[in-house]
């Protein structure tokens, strides 16, 4: 494997810069700015390829951990296409440490910051009455678009004659998870195996 | 009858850590339901009310929603070093195993049963985020909305979002606003109503 990329310290820089500032538009979660993303890192800048941004977020979909952990995978992969992709020993090592450093801190700091400031603020405000009716009116929201999310999830497979088992799983697993304490690790785990087999 | 027990809380920022690693461990396809289960229903740190109230902020504000909402939990208890704590929790040990993953499986998921592997934890993970929503539904009981009105809110919200698929800045704009004007008055005619009889 040949080295892909050559990046400068001000590539680096900039590519710090652009999920800083995706870090502060990215409402609602960040898996929403990932169009966003895939338009600078792929298209604009060839720092990653189509199958190598597509498979950062499928893998950290699959793996244990919050979502936002594509991030530090496109990260790992556009240090390691800055190396020379695995072959490389330890400087790829590095620059895919440095890809993951780079890309989390861009994403994780500013909005942490504002957050985190913001909240403070708010608890030290928490009996005012627009505080409080931000709360109160939120509640209900919030609820609607976790729903919103199931359903969303769901319906992105749209071929009700074909994916009927999976509907058929998101709604034992709703039901299950809603009404037992059944560990939610077994559904996973069950529903990795139906897959794998090819049954849903 | 669930709610009448004092709330435990985390008794030291390594137990915070330790907690929020061991909860993010869990979380296939995300860690939300896990969050819920083990700290509001097992650990019992918060109240289905607070959790709503906090996801809700997690959710608005700008940035990754787990690391916001870690951040809040981890700060409420210990401020910065426990906000900070909270969200290494949530981030280091995840980040490990999935780079682990990378460098062992990088090539494998262009496999057929790979694919399928993954269809089938995406279905779960899509019910296990329904479970939660069906759950926090019990926390709005209390709202000084009204049931009614707060079904009202989350229906449009949901036709907004999930039928209609508009952006959710204009769904939050639209029926947020309207929630929060309303919550408003009623709070206000709370607070009159207090005044009036002491």
């Amino acid at each position: 494997m040949n080295p892909v990329l050559q990046l400068s310290a001000q590539d680096w820089l900039s590519l710090f810069n652009h999920f800083a500032s995706l870090s502060l538009l990215a409402v609602g979660g960040a898996i929403t700015t990932a169009p966003d993303m895939h338009r600078y890192l792929v298209d604009e800048t060839q720092w990653l390829s189509d199958s190598q941004f597509t498979s950062s977020i499928a893998l950290a979909q699959a793996a244990p951990g919050p979502n936002i952990l594509f991030v530090a995978l496109m990260g790992w992969n556009v240090g390691l296409n800055a190396g020379a992709g695995l072959g490389g020993g330890w400087i790829s090592a590095g620059l895919a440490s440095l890809g993951v450093l780079v890309t989390m801190l861009g994403m994780v700091l500013p909005s942490s910051v504002l957050t985190y400031t913001a909240t403070r603020w708010a608890h030290q405000h928490r009996e005012k009455l627009g505080i409080r009716a931000f709360k109160v009116g939120m509640a209900p929201i919030v609820i609607a678009l976790l729903l919103s999310t199931a359903w969303l999830l769901t319906i992105s497979h749209k071929q009700p004659g074909q994916d009927w088992p999976l509907y058929l799983l998101t709604a034992l697993t709703t039901l299950v998870v809603w009404r037992t304490q059944v560990h939610m690790l077994w559904l996973i785990g069950l529903g990795a195996l139906l897959g794998a087999l090819g049954w849903v | 009858m669930p709610e009448i027990a004092p709330l435990n809380k985390p008794s030291s920022k390594t137990e915070l850590f330790v907690s929020f690693t061991l909860l993010a461990l869990q979380g296939f396809g995300g860690v939300l339901a896990v969050v819920q289960r083990e700290l509001v229903e097992k650990k019992r740190w918060m109240t289905r009310e607070q959790f709503v109230e906090d996801w809700a902020v997690a959710q608005i504000m700008p940035g990754p929603n787990v690391v916001n909402l870690s951040l809040m939990i981890g700060g409420r208890y210990f401020g910065l070093p426990g906000a900070l704590a909270g969200v290494a929790g949530m981030l280091a040990a995840p980040m490990v195993v999935v780079l682990l993953l990378a460098m062992a499986f990088g090539g494998v998921s262009d496999e057929a049963w790979a694919q399928g592997a993954l269809r089938g934890m995406g279905a779960v993970s899509a019910g296990l985020i329904a479970a939660v929503g069906l759950k926090l539904i019990s926390a709005l009981r209390g709202n000084p909305m009204g049931m009614p009105v707060c079904i009202a809110l989350a229906a449009a919200s949901f036709v907004g979002v999930g039928l209609l698929r508009w952006p959710l800045a204009y769904v939050l704009l639209g029926t947020g606003l309207l929630a929060c004007g309303w919550a408003y008055l009623q709070l206000a005619k709370q607070a009159v109503h207090a005044g009036e009889a002491p």
